[in-house]
């Protein structure tokens, strides 16, 4: 029997995937883990690969149309073969006629219950809304299976009835692709909220929203800043070092020193990361995207310049890999670039901050007395008050302003 | 291979035993001068003459007695039941009797006896005479119950049950001696106590046997457009149960229909699905669906028996339900 190709969910939040290209033809032999098409997700252009051995039977779905999770896109079986519900199967390709075609494998192919369109498929991954302390209805197959991949039922929408999590929906939490692995390698640290934290996140939850944002902002002498950076291009013609880099770098030194605001607010607890991951808001064409720059703490300028110039390159080409934007410890979004003197970002949770950075521009100053003019930035840190009070976010600015005012400091 | 009927493949086995064997002999309502009420007996009389080949009167209670009583003596004994509805009269010596004489003699007597005959219901036969009767039998330590449902599993059954030493009760179909198949030429025997897959799939197990076999195929071929994959499990013997095969299938394919045609209460599929609940517990995506017969005496009217038999529809619709696909 042949196996269908569904589109598979390649992002955590992926509802539907427009098929962009075809990579195979009609009658083409397809291994297991060929790409067979590229999808576009709502977060990036991701390939869909052949989940069997055998011929492209059928291609179901044509390019550039766009068709929700599960649905069929395609057939794989061998060559000649009827495909379920009519249609012409393609006989293999002539230079490939004599390729075998593997029976054993077929065993392994995803199990086609991949519902047609008339049955509901949770998008795998939505997180479900249970209320406290309910019980997680589960068939036992999906705890087994839940059990064995180390998934958390919790964090997984059921699609049978009342929610009951079934077993495709655990299949397909686990082949998502999710930002866990290069979370897991991440250490952390769970602080318990107190009864004050607790009693400030409830009251200011009930006065302003669900993330109770307050702003910071400080105005910041980059002369300094200019200076290395003028410094470092001079030593280094082809480095491209821009003062977003500088910002990034210096984030990552302030945020080791202050790991209340290097955290994630997680409902029960807060978890500081022991490691910083920056998240770089990059506009594309239909919206933005955060690639992370990993450990930015620990990289060196030159490796933050190439690292950030890549990853926007392929944000801007939506080909990011969910990894690549998601697990981020704390976001830096720079509008400087279009002038604006400042603004305020808005939190993207559980991270708990998100600094705002504006235009550079020379500015008349008071220094030591007299009026003079000097190359000024502003910046603002948007601080989750349930774990961020004044005093701390203060704190983290006041450090970050030192080490761009006085650039040696990140080296400290 | 050849091409044969069910009734004719269970006459070859009888014959094969018969010739095999002198002390194998038939005896039964109408199996010899009239070749049998379903000419099972086709030609048996002329072969193995009248002293093997037993016409009895309408006695049921009495000629299984004296099978009985002749198996604890040495003979083997093959008693047909014209229907099994008919075998109610005789429950006495297949219960009472066969089922415990081993074990009321300490080891004594021992009672290699085969009743056989056809089960369940055909058309139109009313409500005392279209009752399936295998979970009554099954209920029994002491009994075996071997239910084939194809031509190949009739003869290397009975050919397994008559050589059997304990008492087998053979339950055949009205429906299904037509039924064509092939059956190798070459002798061999099939082992009670095993189930066979009629149709391996990955998605959902249906157990079946005897007259639900073919339309848990005929569901199956129906589901395969919705794309599901079943496997269809025959059971073929009821007791002793083949567990390990119905956990096997279940470990593959996480949801279990099972289907049978008598009623629902007490039956074989109450039966199975105990066994997989306690045993495979986690193996299950979906509650258990069971397909019986409609819990009211078989109608007579066609219409309203058609709607009370278990059938390939009721199959599809469990199967889909256990697939979270209703």
């Amino acid at each position: 029997m042949p196996t269908k190709v569904v589109m598979e969910a390649l992002s955590p939040t992926m509802e539907e995937g427009r098929l962009v290209e075809w990579k195979k033809a009609e009658g083409d032999a397809v291994a297991t883990g060929d790409v067979l098409a590229e999808v576009e997700t709502d977060k990036a252009v991701m390939e869909l690969v052949a989940r069997a051995d055998g011929t492209l039977l059928k291609r179901v779905v044509g390019e550039g149309d766009t068709v929700p999770v599960a649905e069929v896109v395609g057939w794989i079986g061998e060559a000649g073969e009827e495909i379920p519900g009519g249609g012409a199967a393609a006989p293999a390709g002539d230079a490939k006629a004599e390729a075998p075609t593997p029976e054993a494998p077929k065993a392994e192919a995803p199990k086609p219950e991949a519902p047609k369109a008339e049955a509901p498929q949770a998008a795998p991954a939505a997180a479900p809304a249970r209320a406290e302390g309910e019980r997680i209805k589960a068939s036992p197959v999906a705890r087994r299976i839940a059990d064995e991949r180390g998934l958390d039922l919790g964090q997984i929408a059921g699609s049978g009835p009342e929610g009951r999590i079934i077993k495709r929906d655990v299949e397909s939490a686990a082949s998502a692709p999710a930002a866990a692995p290069a979370l897991v390698a991440s250490g952390f640290q769970d602080v318990a909220l107190s009864q004050m934290r607790k009693a400030i996140a409830r009251r200011l939850v009930q006065s302003i929203g669900p993330i109770p944002t307050f702003y910071l902002t400080a105005e910041v002498d980059m002369e300094r800043a200019a200076e290395a950076r003028a410094a470092l291009l001079a030593r280094d013609p082809d480095g491209k070092f821009s003062f977003n880099d500088i910002i990034i770098r210096a984030t990552a030194a302030a945020l080791r020193r202050h790991s209340f605001v290097n955290a994630w607010w997680m409902d029960d607890r807060i978890r500081q990361w022991h490691d910083v991951h920056i998240g770089v808001a990059v506009a594309i064409d239909e919206g933005l995207i955060t690639p992370i720059v990993r450990h930015a703490d620990r990289k060196g300028l030159r490796e933050i310049a190439t690292e950030v110039r890549e990853l926007a390159g392929r944000a801007r080409a939506k080909r990011l890999q969910p990894e690549e934007y998601t697990g981020a410890t704390f976001t830096i979004s720079n509008l400087g670039m279009f002038g604006i003197d400042d603004f305020t970002a808005i939190i993207n949770p559980p991270e708990v901050g998100i600094l705002a950075v504006g235009r550079i521009e020379p500015k008349p100053v008071v220094v030591d007395g007299a009026v003079v003019v000097r190359r000024r930035m502003r910046m603002t840190l948007s601080c989750d008050h349930r774990v961020i009070d004044g005093a701390t976010g203060a704190q983290f600015l006041q450090t970050l302003v030192g080490m761009l005012e006085n650039p040696l400091a990140m080296v400290l | 291979m050849a091409t044969l009927t069910y009734r004719d493949a269970l006459n070859a086995a009888l014959r094969e035993e018969m010739a095999r064997d002198g002390d194998v002999y038939l005896m039964g309502e109408e199996v010899a001068e009239y070749n049998g009420a379903y000419k099972v007996s086709r030609g048996l009389l002329d072969e193995f003459g009248p002293t093997r080949v037993v016409d009895t009167p309408i006695a049921e209670l009495g000629f299984a007695g004296i099978g009985v009583g002749s198996a604890m003596t040495g003979l083997r004994p093959v008693i047909e039941m014209m229907t099994w509805n008919f075998a109610l009269l005789a429950i006495d010596q297949i219960v009472n009797v066969a089922a415990k004489i081993r074990y009321m003699s300490g080891g004594q007597f021992g009672c290699p006896i085969v009743f056989r005959g056809p089960g369940g219901a055909a058309l139109q036969l009313g409500a005392q005479h279209s009752q399936a009767f295998e979970s009554w039998y099954a209920h029994i330590p002491g009994l075996k119950v071997v239910m084939p449902a194809t031509p190949a599993d009739a003869k290397g059954l009975l050919k397994s049950a008559i050589r059997d030493d304990d008492p087998v009760v053979f339950i055949e179909g009205e429906m299904l001696y037509n039924q064509k198949g092939e059956v190798p030429d070459e002798e061999y025997l099939t082992p009670i106590g095993e189930a066979d897959i009629k149709r391996p799939g990955r998605d959902a197990t249906i157990v079946c046997h005897s007259k639900t076999v073919a339309p848990a195929l005929k569901a199956a071929k129906t589901l395969e457009d919705d794309g599901i994959d079943c496997e269809v499990l025959d059971l073929r013997t009821i007791r002793p149960l083949d567990t390990a095969a119905i956990l096997r299938s279940v470990a593959k394919t996480n949801r279990l229909v099972i289907a049978e045609e008598g009623w629902g209460f007490a039956g074989v599929g109450a039966q199975v699905a105990d066994l997989v609940q306690r045993e495979a517990f986690d193996d299950l995506d979906a509650p258990i669906r069971r397909v019986h017969q409609a819990d009211v005496p078989m109608p007579y009217n066609k219409h309203l028996e058609k709607a009370a038999k278990a059938d390939a529809g009721g199959i599809v619709s469990a199967v889909r339900a256990v697939c979270y696909r209703d």
